[in-house]
């Protein structure tokens, strides 16, 4: 049985593979600056799109992982076309598009945002538009050939509420943009390029409108800024996050993986931001976030403020690694987050 | 033909032969460390087979962070199913009680050495030493326990370079290691003795590398068991649940300074602890009483 590492980094005999590690190579070569801005997003510094590198990463079976766009963007290509798990910032899009067409020159059927953040939705106006929705017979009679001059744009339902009323008057982002479908059930179900793609809405995470995406045959789950490895979990708590509801979907993405020999490989997990992760990524992310959790719990349920919280340092072993004192998600705010998802509602 | 054209004919044999030679030699005596080996414990048996004591950071040049990570540690954690199967990381595995054989990958075609390959009866965790002068990936491929490794030769030293780790124990007992670091194995074969001395940069949790040498004897009838593991539920818990001990609230850190009649403040590790100096300061230090009950090894 061949290992996770063979399968990343050893084998010479799998085309795709060797395409990953020449990809990854090249672009390491050419560009592991330009990558590594492009990662410190979540949490950091959002890059220009105009100094953007995109690079291609095959992941596995169906399904690639694009870099440099601001959060990470899932491709999923084949017969049917192109479907996206995000589409980037805005201004990327250029950039993106060629990305995808030396992955397939099909067309874009499919954007799923995985939440309305414009690191992750701003490209939805301008790659929708590149695309086309499957549509035709009864369709375009009824409702006209322009019924397939873009692609689908779907997410949940919280989606398109905050892009299209944000402050209850003015549409946060221009209509274009808006999701084309949208669904309100804890899943949704496609099919496409001859497997089963599973949204899984995940409330009150990162956002309220937060869906994961599973590629049942090509065994990826893109699970959006509910698992990033860059920074702490951004809790929203202002679009409707919580603490417990990033947990919730950590816990799901454990539930749902399967890890080949040594805990390592199988089910591959492409995070919003950062790099191309494992289930055992996930466990450590999963058991850092919850000991935080319990932590900041314990002080609520002594009665302890939020200035004493913060200063009886609760991230301290984690800091090293997630924390930051500068960029619009510090350590600080993280904690507050935890803190006011965890205290009781006056 | 004359005398001279012998001379000459002798003289340009002699030179081939000599040329052959030094091309059929393996360049700066480099030693093949191929083969099956066994380890030998020495003063480092308690750290590798039963594994440390928990609160036992001694001699090792961890952070404050690192310090908070081993005091939370419950080892419960180890119980649950995603992490019973759990491999060592590569900078750690030499460390672990385990048969190790190593094999070569040559191409035909040139007889150069493309990799060494490494496998350790523990997890049987297996690693890649590339030796054919390839890059390391970027940052955003995928991390692995093996890491990504690369190895030249220093003399007849092998030095191994390995990036992309996950993230992984720096001992049994909770210290931990990131997913940022890196880590250089030195590989040093005398005859039938090889040495392995593992260092690992840790900017997250190390203030300086730390640096641990294990030894194998070569053993040309060990047979390497295989290792199945499969996960199971062995506590019945709701799922989510991750064991830790809260700050402050970890009783067990203070057992091994009173077993032992070491100062609590030493067992604290750092960089400091790990020096000869540190012995004269530690006569400054108080003791905690030693338990009633003697304590055995186990």
């Amino acid at each position: 049985m061949r290992t996770f590492a063979k399968q990343v980094f050893e084998s010479s005999r799998n085309a795709g593979l060797t395409i990953l590690l020449a990809t990854a190579v090249l672009a390491g070569l050419a560009g592991s600056a330009s990558s590594a801005a492009a990662q410190a997003n979540a949490g950091g510094a959002r890059p220009n799109p105009a100094d953007v590198e995109i690079h291609v990463l095959p992941v596995q079976g169906n399904v690639y992982m694009l870099v440099g766009a601001g959060g990470n963007i899932t491709v999923q290509a084949g017969d049917d076309g192109v479907l996206l798990v995000d589409a980037g910032l805005a201004g990327t899009s250029d950039k993106v598009y060629a990305a995808i067409q030396s992955i397939s020159t099909k067309p874009i059927r499919y954007i799923i945002d995985t939440h309305v953040h414009p690191d992750h939705v701003g490209g939805n106006e301008a790659l929708a538009k590149l695309g086309n929705t499957i549509a035709g017979g009864n369709v375009v009679g009824d409702i006209g050939a322009s019924a397939g001059n873009q692609a689908t744009v779907i997410a949940a339902q919280e989606v398109l509420d905050r892009m299209s009323m944000a402050d209850g008057k003015q549409p946060a982002m221009p209509q274009a943009a808006w999701p084309t479908e949208t669904y309100t059930t804890p899943e949704r179900k496609l099919y496409f390029n001859n497997e089963g793609v599973l949204m899984i809405h995940v409330p009150a995470a990162h956002t309220d409108g937060d869906t994961m995406v599973f590629f049942r045959r090509s065994d990826v789950i893109s699970t959006g800024d509910i698992f990033v490895t860059t920074s702490y979990p951004i809790v929203d708590l202002a679009r409707g996050g919580n603490i417990q509801g990033v947990i919730d979907g950590l816990n799901r993405i454990i539930e749902l993986a399967i890890p080949a020999d040594e805990q390592e490989g199988g089910t591959l997990i492409i995070p919003g931001h950062g790099r191309l992760c494992d289930v055992a990524d996930v466990v450590f992310y999963q058991e850092m976030v919850t000991i935080i959790r319990d932590r900041i719990q314990d002080m609520v349920n002594k009665g302890m403020t939020l200035e004493q919280v913060k200063a009886a340092k609760p991230t301290l072993d984690y800091d090293p690694r997630y924390g930051r004192s500068t960029g619009f998600w510090t350590t600080d705010m993280f904690v507050e987050a935890v803190f006011k998802s965890l205290s009781p509602k006056k | 033909m004359g005398r001279f054209n012998r001379i000459k004919l002798a003289g340009g044999i002699i030179a081939l032969l000599l040329l052959s030679a030094l091309v059929g030699r393996p360049a700066r005596a480099q030693q093949d460390p191929s083969g099956s080996w066994s380890p030998r414990f020495d003063e480092d048996w308690e750290e590798r087979i039963p594994g440390p004591e928990i609160g036992d950071y001694l001699g090792i040049p961890i952070n404050e962070a690192a310090r908070m990570r081993g005091d939370s540690w419950d080892a419960t954690l180890v119980e649950l199913p995603e992490n019973q199967c759990r491999a060592h990381g590569s900078d750690y595995g030499w460390r672990g009680p385990s048969n190790l054989s190593i094999w070569k990958e040559v191409d035909k075609a040139s007889q150069k050495v493309i990799a060494y390959h490494t496998h350790l009866s523990a997890y049987g965790a297996e690693q890649t030493i590339w030796m054919d002068g390839r890059p390391h990936p970027p940052d955003y491929a995928p991390h692995t326990w093996a890491g990504f490794s690369t190895g030249k030769w220093d003399g007849d030293i092998l030095v191994v370079t390995t990036t992309h780790l996950k993230e992984n124990w720096l001992r049994r007992n909770g210290l931990p290691r990131s997913d940022q670091a890196t880590a250089s194995a030195h590989i040093m074969r005398h005859g039938n003795y090889l040495t392995v001395a593992a260092i690992t940069y840790d900017p997250v949790y190390l203030t300086e590398p730390f640096i641990r040498t294990s030894d194998f004897v070569y053993n040309p009838q060990q047979q390497m068991a295989p290792w199945p593991c499969e996960s199971v539920d062995e506590v019945d818990r709701p799922a989510g649940v991750v064991p830790a001990h809260l700050p402050g609230q970890n009783t067990f850190l203070n057992e091994f300074p009173a077993n032992y009649g070491i100062p609590p403040e030493a067992t604290r590790g750092g960089a400091e602890t790990m020096y000869p100096e540190y012995k004269i300061k530690m006569k400054t230090m108080k003791t905690l009483p030693r338990p009633v009950k003697k304590v055995t090894n186990r």
